[in-house]
């Protein structure tokens, strides 16, 4: 990329491996860990760094971590928008860039869940304790609930949540840094323990533990800072409008209204200058494995319903002509909530650098795309350019 | 003894059963339950209406596994529950399900319900909502 001051790129990228891990090591230093390894990639120091956000659900308040990277003084804000966080968070330090507050962001993620489904509060989504108590307040629901509705509509099989599970196991295989590494046959992802009908154990994601950072700075900084920097070319983030259907919702209106995720992949597209169709890997919110269908259609990168021939082509793939979550996604990874969203951007970055190894999508690409959705109907997404 | 409702905001009469949703005055939206802002057209005009008691199942799951809390479980143990959203005409409703999963198609017929949940103090059940299918539950 040709940097300039007014753009943002992505210079430096750190993982701490998502899973389950020693039940001693908290989130908060898997945080530390992902950014220290962001900044060594980077090549610079977290004294450099002259603004900082975070994002965790419920390992702590991430500003906490000036205590062990360094109490340099630097700004740090504390972003907690659910399964949208590492989005908001990424788009949060991009606008500090933008706005002249620093030339350097560090933008952190990490998260240390308890085994099992989420447990949510009625109170911290509006809802009195009923909704609770007789069991409607469950995120599995939704899910199935949504996948349903949405494979009826479209007239499309039960079978393609099977086959999206299974290609996310097949990518964890070739990701070294991925928790779930075995794949899965179609026909036993299909016969496994029932959750939520029409969804089994293996076409759910899993909360799990693990953290992510990422190192920004302004385009005009990037090309010394990094060989190949990646252009953040927009980030944008949207709640829901009226009539979407929605996690939590005890109720909704009969004029179908479109998602969050419609909205704020719009405006990043148009944001960007880049078309849908220019996308040559993508990462997508997969919560379940009928979440990655209908987020394609959302997105805008197929029509809603052409997920059974592009899928059933393999085009989803690697190798195929729109490979999405290559990295095996929250499926092979799990989900540590704060961290999720940048996970993604990290595994869009080492695409469109030719640095992922035996996952590599040909080329290697030069425009990738990332989308994450949360409860209560929030998205963000980021279009990234080589 | 009579029933008493797992929260009053819930229902328009428990004999007959009959839920309780609110319409804004300005725009016409259905909310469920009753709440003091419109949803739509963010209006403040609202008023408590009496809810259809059919409707046709809009989508549906299982829940297979028992929830964390708040969820509670019945004094005799958990089971697996039918949840589903049934399409009243100007509100889709999320609800507990009664009946075999096995029958449930989108588009079905459905009525309205008690839910039996727990003893309440005096030894009446407290009850919640549900919906079944309309032919009955066979």
């Amino acid at each position: 990329m040709s940097g300039s001051s007014a753009e943002v790129a992505i210079v430096g990228v750190g993982l701490h491996p998502f899973g389950r891990h020693d039940p001693g090591l908290t989130g908060m230093a898997m945080g530390a860990q992902a950014s220290r390894r962001a900044l060594a990639d980077a090549g610079v120091s977290w004294a450099d760094i002259g603004y900082a956000v975070g994002g965790s659900n419920v390992s702590g308040k991430p500003d906490t971590l000036v205590s062990v990277l360094g109490l340099t003084g630097v700004p740090f804000v504390n972003v907690r928008n659910g399964c949208a966080t590492g989005g908001v968070a990424l788009a949060t330090a991009a606008n500090a860039i933008r706005s002249g507050e620093t030339d350097l962001a560090l933008v952190v993620g990490f998260d240390k869940h308890a085994r099992g489904a989420f447990a949510a509060s009625p109170a911290d989504y509006g809802h009195a304790d009923w909704y609770g108590e007789t069991g409607l307040m469950v995120t599995t629901q939704f899910f199935a609930m949504k996948d349903r509705r949405y494979l009826h509509t479209h007239g499309l099989k039960d079978r393609l949540l099977a086959q999206v599970a299974a290609k996310a196991f097949r990518c964890g295989e070739l990701n070294p840094d991925a928790w779930r590494r075995t794949p899965v046959s179609e026909d036993e992802i299909m016969q496994a323990r029932a959750i939520n009908p029409p969804l089994t154990q293996y076409m759910l994601c899993s909360p799990s533990e693990g953290g992510a950072a990422l190192v920004l700075a302004r385009g005009d900084r990037a090309a010394d800072l990094c060989e190949r920097p990646v252009r953040l070319a927009a980030v944008a983030k949207r709640t829901r409008q009226f009539g979407s259907f929605e996690v939590f919702a005890p109720w909704l209106p009969p004029e179908a209204g479109h998602s969050p995720s419609v909205d704020a992949a719009r405006a990043v597209f148009a944001a960007a200058g880049v078309s849908p169709l220019d996308v040559q890997v993508a990462q997508l919110q997969d919560t379940d494995s009928g979440a990655e269908i209908y987020h394609m259609a959302e997105t805008g990168l197929c029509e809603d319903g052409a997920q059974q021939s592009l899928i059933d082509a393999g085009e989803t793939t690697p190798g195929g002509r729109l490979p999405v979550n290559t990295d095996g996604g929250c499926l092979a990874n799990g989900e540590p909530v704060g961290a999720s969203g940048l996970r993604q951007v990290i595994d869009i970055v080492l695409q469109l650098q030719g640095r992922a190894g035996a996952r590599q999508v040909a080329g290697p690409p030069r425009v990738g795309f990332t989308h994450v959705y949360g409860a209560p109907g929030i998205s963000a997404c980021t279009v990234l350019t080589a | 003894m009579t029933v008493t409702a797992v929260d009053p905001v819930l229902f328009s009469s428990l004999d007959p059963p009959r839920l309780a949703g609110s319409r804004c005055a300005s725009c016409g939206t259905v909310t469920f339950p009753v709440q003091a802002g419109c949803a739509k057209c963010t209006g403040t005009d609202l008023a408590r209406v009496e809810l259809a008691e059919r409707g046709t199942l809009w989508t549906w799951t299982v829940q297979a596994f028992e929830p964390k809390a708040p969820y509670r479980a019945p004094d005799d143990g958990f089971a697996p529950y039918g949840v589903g959203y049934v399409d009243l005409g100007d509100v889709i409703v999320e609800s507990r399900l009664l009946g075999d999963p096995a029958g449930f198609e989108i588009g079905m017929a459905m009525r309205l319900t008690l839910l039996p949940l727990w003893p309440g103090p005096d030894g009446a059940a407290v009850v919640s909502y549900a919906f079944e299918p309309a032919g009955g539950l066979g």
